[in-house]
């Protein structure tokens, strides 16, 4: 409790207005006393002066000091907004909490009350009860009051309702314990911390509406006077003496102003976890360097087989963290010929879905790519974005994302959102484009396309929102489609669908595929080529026919042994991989696999094993471990206690 | 190479005609249910008002001193001696047939005043909340884009800071500091009355400037918010250009979200009117109600009252109907 408040203190905002409370509050206390009769005194020969060395805000038309008016005004212009929020507290927490002790029936109609109140402005309800209880002091405090106690109200249904969620009150309630006890007992003394923070900020705004009424002239009457009164009586005289109007204005935006900050930097303080908003996030360099330096020793682009569509060397990808720049992806390097099917399998946490981001550029400003070389189609995608790059992006490579739902933009119509690639990118008309989008749906196995374009993304299955995604990305003419984890989100029944979806346009019109996936089957079947990560780098590149036999990685080895065939036990626990993935953040020296590797020996630890060709592997088989090929131990060694995460 | 994928089309079903019917008839009703029930219960609570002040209100109105004879005139004269019940059947008869009462003070129909006083508010509400949304709008997504994640955490520390305290100035006090800056100081504009088109200027900002910078604090919210979402990564991977991302696909999420809070400040600025008109003596409702409250002129406050209530019914109806407008889900979704 104690570092909590001290954090309020340490914000700048949060001190400021620390000080600010404690001023207003000290001039409450003191004001009367030093200078209550100073301001009452009336100066008959200066009347409506203005601000002078004597009177330093001028006088009013009695010819009284408006400053220190307005300092002994403190005292009367803070007790009446503290009565006030604490009648609006007090009621709100009867009303609030009322449906809780009254059960079901009265109570939602008590709240429906409070939901219908909450919608009327607090000063049009301050107006109405004004003139139920007459003008004067006592009937603004109750008229303020009562308009700010159906905020209140709801404030408390809500925070009861939480509490009320909660184990321990459900137990008290089955052990028969009555509802007005718990209420008190359990409920109250949760929801008290919120509601006094909300009652500082109420107290700031209940000055405000305070001064509101006592400036309409509905409020203090003389001759008491607050600052309302005093800015009602100013304004009368603002042309003579401005300072009248002024100053009464300053002091209550001051104190209103300190009332609410205060609440909100302690509402902060004590809401927030430590650290947040302390530049906990270090901003990543964001620029990514236009001139890498090449490696030497890298083949020139000229001496490249021309079918290569996209070419990845030494990829890595940096992003702030809690504790310094962390490396998700380090040092990847593949690439993807026209037509080829390469598939990327890693746990999660491997770093596959960010090589995926990294390789189409699409990783949001926090994240800093870096490589020796990105190319696709011959363009440097290092090299900042231009109109040029973004309509060949744009109609030559595909993109579809795991997560159908949230993946169409929800707001907009599934036809415009497809139109939209080639009104922009091929400089086709409106009606063109939609008719392309009607085409393109129907091609993608849509049925009824022509009243589908008009739907939203809510209305489409999810399986079908994802054949529209893939029917997007074939706007254009894509040489490359990058899918990361397309059917992870979907329903099992509609996931093969998809996946042969993919594979007819692969076939129909020789398109290059990057399929990222958890699902070592799924990239099996779909793939020729399968990379394998482990912590941000490939440890295994292999053909896809070969898995099962060509695999030398252990970890590979293990990702297969994982998948349940013919020959498995279903009555025996499937077989996972034990231990738990690396944390990107900490990498351990040597192999990362090291942890979880049954084979792991003292260099394993020490150096970390290049990604080079297989022992025996078939052609183009590439591995990353000391131990390639060699026996594993019997499965039964396996520690099974110690399974977090099967990939 | 072209995509000459193109999977044979299966014959279209009666399925379309099925799938264009919307959900709008339930939402329709939905709301007009609530919307009756609060106009019942506003209706209910005006009436009541004049019951509820303590003691006998015609005394109260007309002084310690007024000959009975006058008070009992009076009394018969607003229907209190009726039996309650009677009293209420009668003010709803009346409100039916645009009856609203005559007035204590002037002697003229309650509905004559309103309907003299009612536009000047209403211009002065509906600029309000124009120049509020004019500024609202790009300020909120030009910060939004610029203290987007891992961007500008100074600007969004500056920006929080400013909004914070310039929506805690209350629109009269700042109707005052204005008055005296470019009424008095500078003598730019005129500080009084709404004869002329600079008349406006000063009060519409008094009432606009508040509602603006919230409304621009959550716009921002929402903005880094959206900014964030899979399909705004969608819209990327389409290679749209910035302006469309920001423009098309953000910011139309982004709004749906900020009209609910957009609604509430919406009334609220319709009430605000009641002080900023009193600070620029503005010929409307709001100059009038509280005239009419310090002369105890029942009748007036009363249907005045109901007309505020109903403007903020009619405001929270309109953003409801255009929260379904934007956000095709919002019909569907239950509330
Ligand atoms: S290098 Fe060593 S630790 Fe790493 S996978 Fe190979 S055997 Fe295991």
């Amino acid at each position: 409790m104690q570092g909590r408040w001290t954090r309020v203190v340490r914000t700048p905002l949060g001190l400021t207005a620390t000080v600010l409370v404690v001023a207003v509050v000290a001039l409450a206390v003191l004001g009367p006393v030093l200078w209550g009769s100073g301001a009452g005194a009336v100066d008959t020969d200066a009347i409506l002066a203005p601000p002078s060395a004597e009177h330093l805000a001028g006088t009013d038309n009695l010819g009284r000091d408006i400053l220190l008016r307005v300092l002994v005004a403190t005292r009367l212009s803070i007790v009446l907004a503290l009565l006030a929020i604490t009648i609006a507290v007090v009621c709100g927490l009867v009303l609030g909490s009322a449906p809780f002790v009254l059960g079901r029936r009265s109570g939602r109609l008590l709240a429906a009350g409070v939901n219908i109140a909450v919608a009327f402005p607090g000063l049009l309800l301050a107006l109405f009860f004004a003139v139920v209880f007459g003008v004067g002091a006592t009937g603004a405090v109750l008229a303020i009051g009562l308009a700010g106690a159906p905020a209140f109200a709801r404030l408390t249904q809500t925070l009861v309702a939480g509490v009320v969620a909660r184990d321990y009150v459900a137990a008290a309630q089955a052990m028969g314990i009555g509802r007005l006890r718990i209420l008190v007992r359990h409920v109250l003394p949760n929801i008290a911390e919120p509601l006094v923070v909300n009652a500082t900020i109420g107290a700031g705004s209940a000055l405000l509406s305070f001064t509101g009424l006592s400036f309409l002239g509905l409020g203090v009457q003389s001759p008491s006077y607050d600052w309302g009164r005093l800015l009602y009586d100013g304004i009368a005289t603002i042309y003579v003496n401005a300072a009248a109007a002024l100053v009464p204005g300053a002091a209550v935006l001051l104190a209103g102003l300190a009332f609410n900050l205060f609440g909100e930097s302690v509402a902060k303080g004590l809401g927030v976890p430590a650290g947040i908003g302390l530049g906990a996030v270090v901003p990543g360099r964001r620029a990514v360097p236009v001139d890498a330096p090449a490696p030497a020793g890298r083949t020139a682009a000229a001496d490249r087989p021309s079918d290569v569509v996209l070419d990845v060397r030494d990829l890595e990808v940096t992003v702030p963290g809690p504790a310094g720049p962390v490396r998700p992806v380090r040092g990847v390097s593949f690439d993807v010929r026209r037509g080829e099917a390469i598939g990327i399998v890693g746990e999660s946490g491997s770093g596959k879905s960010m090589t995926a981001l990294a390789i189409t550029r699409l990783l949001a400003g926090r994240g800093r790519v870096d490589a020796a070389r990105l190319e696709f189609l011959g363009q440097d995608l290092l090299a900042p974005d231009t109109a040029v790059r973004r309509r060949t992006l744009g109609t030559t490579l595909a993109m579809v994302f795991q997560d159908p739902m949230t993946a169409f933009n929800p707001t907009r119509r599934i036809g415009a959102q497809l139109a939209e690639v080639a009104t922009h990118h091929q400089g086709m008309t409106r009606r063109a484009a939609a008719a392309r989008a009607v085409d393109r749906l129907a091609a993608v196995r849509i049925p009824d396309a022509p009243a589908r374009v008009r739907q939203y993304p809510h209305e489409f299955s999810g399986g079908m929102r994802q054949r529209a995604m893939i029917g997007m990305g074939l706007m254009g003419s894509p040489a490359l489609i990058v899918a990361d984890e397309p059917t992870t989100a979907l329903d099992v029944t509609v996931q093969q669908q998809v996946l042969d979806l993919l594979t007819a346009i692969r076939r129909a019109d020789d398109v290059a595929l990057v399929l990222i996936s958890h699902d070592v089957t799924v990239v099996g079947e779909v793939c020729d080529r399968i990379l394998v990560m482990y912590a941000g780098r490939i440890v295994e590149d292999l053909p896809a026919a070969d898995l099962v036999t060509a695999a030398r990685h252990p970890y590979t080895r293990a990702l297969v042994d994982a998948v349940p065939d013919m020959t498995t036990d279903l009555a025996e626990p499937l077989a996972t991989i034990p231990g738990r993935p690396v944390d990107p953040a900490d990498v351990p020296r040597g192999c990362a696999y090291a942890d979880r590797c049954p084979l792991a020996g003292a260099r394993c630890r020490a150096e970390d094993p290049p990604l080079v060709a297989g022992p025996d592997g078939p052609p183009g088989h590439r591995v990353a471990c000391w131990h390639a090929g060699e026996p594993l131990p019997a499965p039964a060694g396996r520690d099974y206690d110690e399974l977090v995460e099967s990939p | 190479m072209s995509a000459t994928f193109i999977a044979p089309n299966p014959p279209a079903g009666p399925a379309g005609t099925r799938l264009r019917s919307r959900p709008w008839a339930r939402f329709a009703v939905r709301r007009l249910r609530r919307l009756l029930i609060s106009l019942w219960v506003l209706v209910t609570v005006s009436f009541a008002m004049i019951h509820l002040i303590p003691g006998d209100p015609v005394r109260g109105a007309l002084g310690p001193t007024a000959p009975a004879e006058l008070v009992e005139a009076q009394r018969h004269a607003l229907g209190l001696d009726d039996p309650i019940v009677v009293q209420y059947l009668h003010y709803l008869k009346g409100l039916a047939t645009g009856d609203l009462g005559t007035s204590l003070v002037s002697r003229l129909p309650v509905a004559d005043v309103v309907a003299q006083r009612l536009p000047a508010t209403l211009v002065l509400a509906v600029l309000a909340f124009l120049v509020a949304v004019a500024v609202a709008v790009p300020l909120g997504v030009v910060t939004g884009v610029l203290t987007r994640r891992g961007h500008g955490r100074r600007t969004e520390l500056a920006f929080t800071t400013t909004s914070i305290i310039v929506a805690t100035i209350p629109d009269f006090l700042l109707g005052v500091a204005l008055v005296y800056v470019f009424g008095i100081e500078l003598g730019w504009l005129p500080v009084a009355g709404n004869d002329t088109a600079p008349a406006y200027v000063l009060p519409v900002f008094s009432l606009a400037i508040g509602p603006a910078v919230i409304l621009a604090r959550i716009i921002r919210v929402e903005m880094v918010g959206v900014l964030e979402a899979d399909f705004v990564r969608t819209a990327r991977a389409k290679r749209l250009p910035a302006r469309t991302i920001y423009a098309g696909h953000a910011l139309p999420n982004a709004v749906t979200a900020a009209l609910t809070v957009g609604g509430l400040l919406l009334s609220a600025l319709v009430a605000g009117t009641v002080l900023v008109e009193n600070v620029f003596a503005w010929p409307g409702l709001g100059s009038t109600i509280v005239r009419s409250i310090l002369t105890k002129d029942y009748p007036v406050v009363q249907a005045i009252v109901l007309v505020y209530g109903v403007g903020v019914l009619i405001t929270n109806l309109a953003v409801d109907v255009a929260l379904a407008l934007l956000d095709p889900r919002s019909k569907i979704r239950e509330d």
